[in-house]
Parts: C-alpha cells; sequence; structure tokens
C-alpha cells in the first residue's frame, strides 16, 4: 500500500487515538496488592478521641457522603453517676462540627464514641441481601455493588449498628468501604489520616507485624453488641459498659 | 411399527423442552455479569471498581516527599503525629498538581477545634478557653502550629 498525503493525515489521527488508548489500559487498582494476603479491621482507642469531628468530614470529603448522612460519626455519652443504664447520648451532625464544651466539673462522666461499619466477619447486612448486591470481600471488608443494589433497604435494616443508608440520589444502599480504594494501594483510611490524636488505627488482622496484635494482648479491648455474633471487626479500647 | 399411537406429542413436548431450556441457558449467560461467583454471591468486578474510585487525601506520606522541611520542625514536637491534612484537609489534588494552590487554614476555628476546652475531653489533653488565654489574639502570634511549643517558636511556617 503506497502512504500517499491523503492516506497519512487519515492514519496519523487513529494511530495517535489508538495508542492513546494503549497508554490508559484497563483501570488496574492497585496493581501489587493481594487479595488473600489481607484481613482489615480498625482498633479506636476510646481515651485518646477528643470529639473534634476531623473524621466524620474527612469520610464525607473522601467519599463524597451526602451531607445528613453518615459512613462514620461521633457520639458524646454522659454517664450521669451510677445510672449505666441511661447513658445521655449526642451526636450533633453527626459531630461533624464538634460538639458543645462541657463546664468544668461535670456531673457524671463524658466520653466521645466514634462509630462506623465494624466490617462484621458474619455480618448481618450481606446475609439479607436478595441480589448479591452487598458482600465482604476476601480480604474482610463489607462493600456494597452499587451497580447491582436494588435499594430495597432491607440491609439498612438488618444492620445492628446502624451503619448503612439509602443515598438520596442514587438510590442505592451506601457505606463505609473502609476507604477500600485506600487501603489497596498501602494509603490508611481517611478518617484514621485525618485523626489528631491515633484513636482511629487502621489494623490488617492477618499481618503478623501490625501494631494491632501487641494492642489486642496488652489492652482490655471490646466490639460493639458482641451478643449479636457478628464477628465485628472494629475493637474499642476501654469502651464504657454503657456504650450501646 | 408404532411404540405408541401419538408419539409425535410427546416428541413435541420434548422439544419445547429442549427449547425452554436453551432459552433459560441463554438469557442466563447474557444476563447475568461473567465475573459473578468469581469469589462468592457476588458481582466480582465489584470489587476493582471499588478500588478505583479517585482519592482526596493524599496521605502524610506524600506531602512529605516535597515539604521535607516541614516534616522535620513537626518531628520533634507535640504535633508530631498529627498528618498534615488532619488540619490542611484533603489535597490529592495539590499533590498531582503543585501549582493548585491549597489555601491556608483558618487558624482562629482550626485550634479550638481539638483544644477548645471542654470537660467532656480527655483530662490529659491540652485545652484552652481561648477567649481567656489569647483575648482574641490569633494563636499562630506565639504558637508555631508545626510545632507548638512556645520554646520551639522561631518564625511561623
Amino acid at each position: 500500500m503506497n502512504i500517499t498525503r491523503r492516506r497519512l493525515l487519515i492514519l496519523l489521527p487513529a494511530a495517535a487515538v489508538a495508542w492513546e488508548s494503549v497508554l490508559a489500559g484497563t483501570p488496574e487498582a492497585s496493581p501489587n496488592y493481594s487479595m488473600t494476603d489481607h484481613w482489615w479491621g480498625m482498633l479506636i482507642d476510646i481515651p485518646k478521641c477528643i470529639g473534634c469531628g476531623n473524621c466524620v468530614r474527612a469520610c464525607q470529603a473522601e467519599n463524597d457522603v451526602p451531607d445528613g448522612f453518615f459512613r462514620t460519626w461521633v457520639e458524646r455519652y454522659h454517664v450521669d453517676d451510677w445510672n449505666l443504664e441511661n447513658p445521655q447520648v449526642i451526636s450533633p451532625d453527626g459531630g461533624k462540627e464538634g460538639f458543645p464544651s462541657v463546664a468544668d466539673d461535670p456531673s457524671g462522666k463524658y466520653f466521645f464514641v466514634p462509630k462506623l461499619c465494624n466490617h462484621c466477619a458474619d455480618s448481618p447486612c450481606t446475609q439479607v441481601c436478595p441480589v448479591g448486591a452487598t458482600f465482604i470481600s476476601p480480604d474482610g471488608v463489607v462493600l456494597v455493588d452499587q451497580k447491582y443494589c436494588l435499594g430495597c433497604a432491607y440491609c439498612v435494616q438488618a444492620c445492628p449498628y446502624g451503619c448503612r443508608y439509602i443515598h438520596p440520589t442514587k438510590k442505592v444502599a451506601d457505606k463505609c468501604t473502609l476507604c477500600y480504594h485506600r487501603i489497596t494501594k498501602g494509603l490508611t483510611t481517611a478518617c484514621c489520616e485525618a485523626c489528631p490524636t491515633g484513636a482511629r488505627q487502621l489494623a490488617d488482622l492477618k499481618n503478623p507485624n501490625d501494631p494491632i496484635h501487641a494492642f489486642l494482648k496488652t489492652h482490655s479491648v471490646r466490639v460493639l453488641k458482641p451478643e449479636m455474633a457478628t464477628g465485628a471487626k472494629v475493637f474499642y479500647d476501654e469502651l464504657d459498659g454503657s456504650v450501646r | 411399527m408404532r411404540i405408541f399411537r401419538d408419539a409425535g406429542h410427546l416428541f413435541r413436548l420434548a422439544g419445547v423442552y429442549l427449547a425452554g431450556t436453551l432459552a433459560f441457558v441463554v438469557i442466563r449467560a447474557a444476563v447475568v455479569p461473567h465475573s459473578f461467583g468469581q469469589y462468592g454471591h457476588y458481582r466480582g468486578a465489584a470489587i476493582a471498581e471499588i478500588a478505583a474510585k479517585p482519592l482526596h487525601f493524599a496521605g502524610h506520606q506524600t506531602c512529605e516527599t516535597c515539604h521535607t522541611d516541614i516534616a522535620q520542625t513537626k518531628a520533634s514536637g507535640m504535633h508530631a503525629h498529627v498528618n498534615c491534612e488532619a488540619c490542611h484537609g484533603p489535597l490529592a489534588q495539590h499533590a498531582d498538581d503543585p501549582s493548585i494552590d491549597p489555601g491556608k487554614p483558618e487558624v482562629a476555628a482550626l485550634c479550638v477545634r481539638c483544644h477548645g476546652a471542654s470537660a467532656a475531653r480527655p483530662k490529659n489533653f491540652p485545652q484552652v478557653d481561648a477567649a481567656q488565654h489569647s483575648g482574641g489574639v490569633p494563636c499562630n502570634t506565639c504558637h508555631q502550629p508545626h510545632n507548638p511549643a512556645i520554646a520551639a517558636a522561631g518564625g511561623s511556617k
């Protein structure tokens, strides 16, 4: 075939477009990441939480969480003296802008409890999904396939921790992904990145060198609602008995 | 010789059944996503799709590759373990294109978010009643945010 000037002018842009797509390739998110080598969870150190709301804001920025909905939020507990069964819990706008200050010498005790999806190993939410749109990934993160979700909200009802919501515009289930797009790239979650005191720490339970193992050995650590046997993987250090 | 009278009825039924099965197999193959069942009862490709979402927080490791001076200032102070984006906000865009000016955090609101006095906060965490403590003078007049102890203040960064 003779390459005339006309042919060349036609071929060049075509070749450029083809080369562009070769360079772009397929969206390979994390080339060196093996799902079978990890089992993700999180450690929350209650005595370190100062209720600044950094995690809530970071989560909203990182994951485009709509206003008024939360993938993570912070609750402030006030337990008055001996009245353990009736704690007063507040979470104004999820604790996003912090909490009203408390004058000195308060009655009873105050503490903050950050909450998020517990990424349960035996999660009630994945079991009830009628279409297989929510699942636990091989590395232990409970995710939602938003292209497959019907928005029936069965999972929202099933979660004992209230960690799911129906996205107001997408009309599908939405929840904490444990920043799956970050942890698969070797980064920590947005909430852990933004936490100024280290009250939140991402934990890889399959990594023998992860500091979580030493911590679990030496601290009194609990999960939320252990009586529900959900296999929760968000561990709370020094969690008060009044926390629901 | 004929085994059954009207055996044609049975063959027709078998034909209908076969066609039905074929239609089921073809439609199922067309409707169920290819990666469904790859890891379990869900679409395996969804995992890669979720993992491919864009970053907003660059991570302090990324910040420190360029801002080595600030990393050094920070390392010896009380804010050593406070990550850059905890105060500066999500800056992945700035990390991708340093010509994007991230701006500076608003000091008045920023510092009290953590250090504003409240009896609800842990007792050992440094807290001040801002109005009483400085009387409206901005915090970074005396404290250098990257290394906030007064003795360490050597010009503001």
